[in-house]
């Protein structure tokens, strides 16, 4: 459903976008993660034709952005991570509008609204005006603004920063269901990783590249067996004694415990000599083992600058 | 530093004592009875949706909201009679930095400096040190990306330095790096002898207390070391369901007593079920829906799961089917 060919993108000198390719299919959520100014907002604004590439291919459905930006956008929904509502217009009203600027005609707008609002849960809501709506309701709101066209492709740019938990999860159920039950292609931006996880692809990006992608089980195994789960006090001289163990790549403190990611092959070597050198110098040992890496362990190792 | 409870010993002080804490807005009660106590070193989370109380219980511990019921001591101070030299020894970071945008790094630092009182002439010089923005001092705000605003934020609240350090969703909207990097001098604070108390709705960032404490409807229903929660706060076991079609599986659990919460984890499902429950069940469950392709992994629970199972109200499934306005 969208389908990017070597699409390159710059801003004076800057390459914003550089040399990105990516394909995502009918019901498949892809992640696109990384860190600010990485491209992924570029890119999003690439994909939905509100910026021209350089150079490269961008096609929705089908329709090639360019040539046929009209027919390729009306298949497009697309929650940018500022969207404007109309705060003195209500729920309803706002969904109507756009609606209208969608196309849809007069006796099509109001059950397609409505539908959209049960959709998102909003139903018992569409006469409160849209000013009076909460961070995360204001969020739903967006989102069935941009799926009234019935969209086959939606672009999500960051869309649960600054939204609750509770409501996040709500969020998730919403875009999961898109996916399964209506085959829409979504690609997401996210700077979280637990977002990210629930991705059926994930992408992660820096300097308008990606560097790596895959299901994110697969991303999560280019580090098993490197990511050990060290607790026991005092945790101020475990993690200085970790930091200068010569195969640690890197020691984090996470409260009460410590998660050290170990060169490629030396996790036992490591495990022996810690285990030694922890109480010979005063400090205990309570676990010290492998834990199953997480998608930040390897943004983290993928991202750090290079020593 | 003491990142757990129970390594306080008598030389510890406790640095934040609430009991009954309590607080109403008309009939609307915010902070409900909330009793707890942090001990100096440690890095607390404080967990829940928005409209939980969250920012009415720091409110209070800042001495800026009396409490309508209960007491509490911060730094030794009643929050209500000593509220004064109480304020003037804790650091506050809100998510909505109170930065001059168009000042430069330095002369925000030498701004809160002059509010606080610092008189050392190389404080702001150490402060940028720990901030890691000596580089960036000329630099106006307004120039800097969300990380480094966020660093010199945290500059503005450390300048004099306070014993205690009240962060307010300190690293929203950043990415991994960012927020890691943050944390590392959040570490080295708490190594010089800092408390500090995070809220935070975000488990990304809650992994980083040494405990967390949930809140709901202005109750503190639980607080404990993140493991400890994991292990003890979540009413029975969590599972993957790996099973095609994904939503029939998710119906077929929804109305199962073997399920307390199930909900689409990308391709898949993640399922709470009591203690007592094992794959077979869940496998025979699914049977009975005419779903046969069914792989089913016990998994060690999320922060977010234990976070879902306290945060959310008995009974009331995370779909869409309902609404909540608690936001």
């Amino acid at each position: 459903m969208i389908q990017v060919d070597h699409l390159h993108r710059c801003f004076k000198a800057v390459r914003a976008v550089d040399d990105l390719s990516l394909h995502v299919g009918a019901g498949e959520i892809y992640g696109l993660v990384g860190p600010d100014g990485a491209g992924k907002t570029t890119t999003l604004r690439l994909l939905c034709g509100a910026l021209r590439p350089d150079s490269g291919k961008i096609e929705i459905s089908g329709y090639d952005i360019i040539r046929q930006t009209e027919l390729a956008r009306a298949q497009i929904g697309y929650l940018p991570q500022r969207f404007s509502l109309y705060d003195d217009l209500t729920v309803l009203e706002n969904i109507r509008f756009f609606a209208e600027v969608r196309g849809l005609s007069g006796q099509d707008w109001l059950p397609r609204c409505m539908e959209i609002l049960a959709f998102v849960g909003m139903e018992m809501f569409k006469d409160r005006r849209a000013g009076q709506l909460s961070g995360g309701m204001k969020q739903k709101l967006g989102l069935a603004a941009a799926l009234v066209h019935r969209p086959k492709v939606l672009l999500l740019d960051e869309p649960t920063t600054g939204v609750d938990p509770v409501t996040r999860q709500d969020f998730w159920q919403l875009i999961i269901r898109l996916a399964a039950e209506e085959g829409v292609a979504l690609l997401i931006s996210t700077p979280y990783m637990d977002e990210a996880a629930r991705c059926n692809r994930v992408g992660f990006m820096q300097h308008g590249r990606i560097l790596t992608e895959d299901t994110p089980e697969a991303l999560r195994k280019q580090l098993e067996g490197r990511i050990l789960e060290l607790q026991g006090e005092p945790l101020p001289l475990l993690r200085s004694i970790a930091r200068r163990e010569q195969d640690v790549e890197d020691a984090q403190m996470f409260g009460d415990r410590i998660h050290l990611r170990v060169k490629i092959g030396k996790t036992t070597p490591v495990i022996e000599r810690l285990s030694a050198q922890i109480p010979s110098q005063g400090g205990k040992i309570i676990r010290l083992a492998p834990v199953s890496p997480q998608l930040e362990d390897l943004f983290i190792a993928l991202l750090e600058p290079r020593q | 530093m003491n990142l757990g409870k129970q390594v306080g010993s008598d030389f510890v002080d406790e640095v934040i004592v609430a009991q009954d804490l309590t607080r109403r807005f008309g009939d609307f009660i915010a902070v409900d009875h909330v009793s707890f106590s942090v001990l100096e070193g440690e890095v607390v989370g404080y967990l829940g949706p928005n409209g939980s109380g969250k920012t009415t219980t720091i409110r209070m511990l800042l001495g800026l909201l009396l409490p309508s019921a209960g007491q509490a001591r911060v730094l030794g101070f009643d929050v209500v009679k000593e509220a004064e030299p109480l304020r003037a020894r804790v650091g506050y970071m809100s998510q909505k930095f109170a930065l001059y945008q168009e000042l430069t790094v330095r002369e925000n630092l030498a701004f809160y400096a002059g509010v606080y009182g610092v008189r050392e002439k190389d404080r702001i010089d150490q402060v940028l040190e720990q901030i890691g923005l000596r580089e960036q001092a000329k630099e106006r705000i307004s120039a800097l990306s969300v990380g480094w605003r966020q660093r010199a934020a945290l500059g503005t609240a450390i300048v004099h330095r306070p014993r205690l350090l009240f962060l307010d969703e300190p690293t929203s909207g950043v990415d991994p790096t960012a927020r890691r990097s943050f944390w590392d001098m959040i570490y080295e604070l708490v190594a010089g002898g800092v408390t500090v108390l995070v809220t935070t709705h975000y488990m990304d960032e809650a992994e980083y207390c040494g405990r967390i404490g949930i809140m709901r409807d202005g109750k503190l229903l639980a607080m404990d070391t993140p493991s400890a929660l994991k292990q003890s706060a979540l009413p029975g076991l969590a599972w993957d369901v790996f099973a095609q079609p994904v939503l029939e599986a998710l119906r077929a659990f929804e109305d199962c007593p073997c399920v307390l919460r199930a909900g689409l984890s990308g391709d898949h499902l993640r399922a709470i079920t009591p203690a007592d429950v094992d794959a077979d069940t869940l496998r025979s469950r699914l049977n009975d829906y005419g779903i046969h392709d069914i792989v089913i992994n016990r998994v060690e629970p999320s922060l977010e799961d234990v976070f879902l199972a306290l945060a959310v109200r008995d009974h009331e499934p995370v779909t869409i089917a309902k609404n909540r306005e608690g936001d």
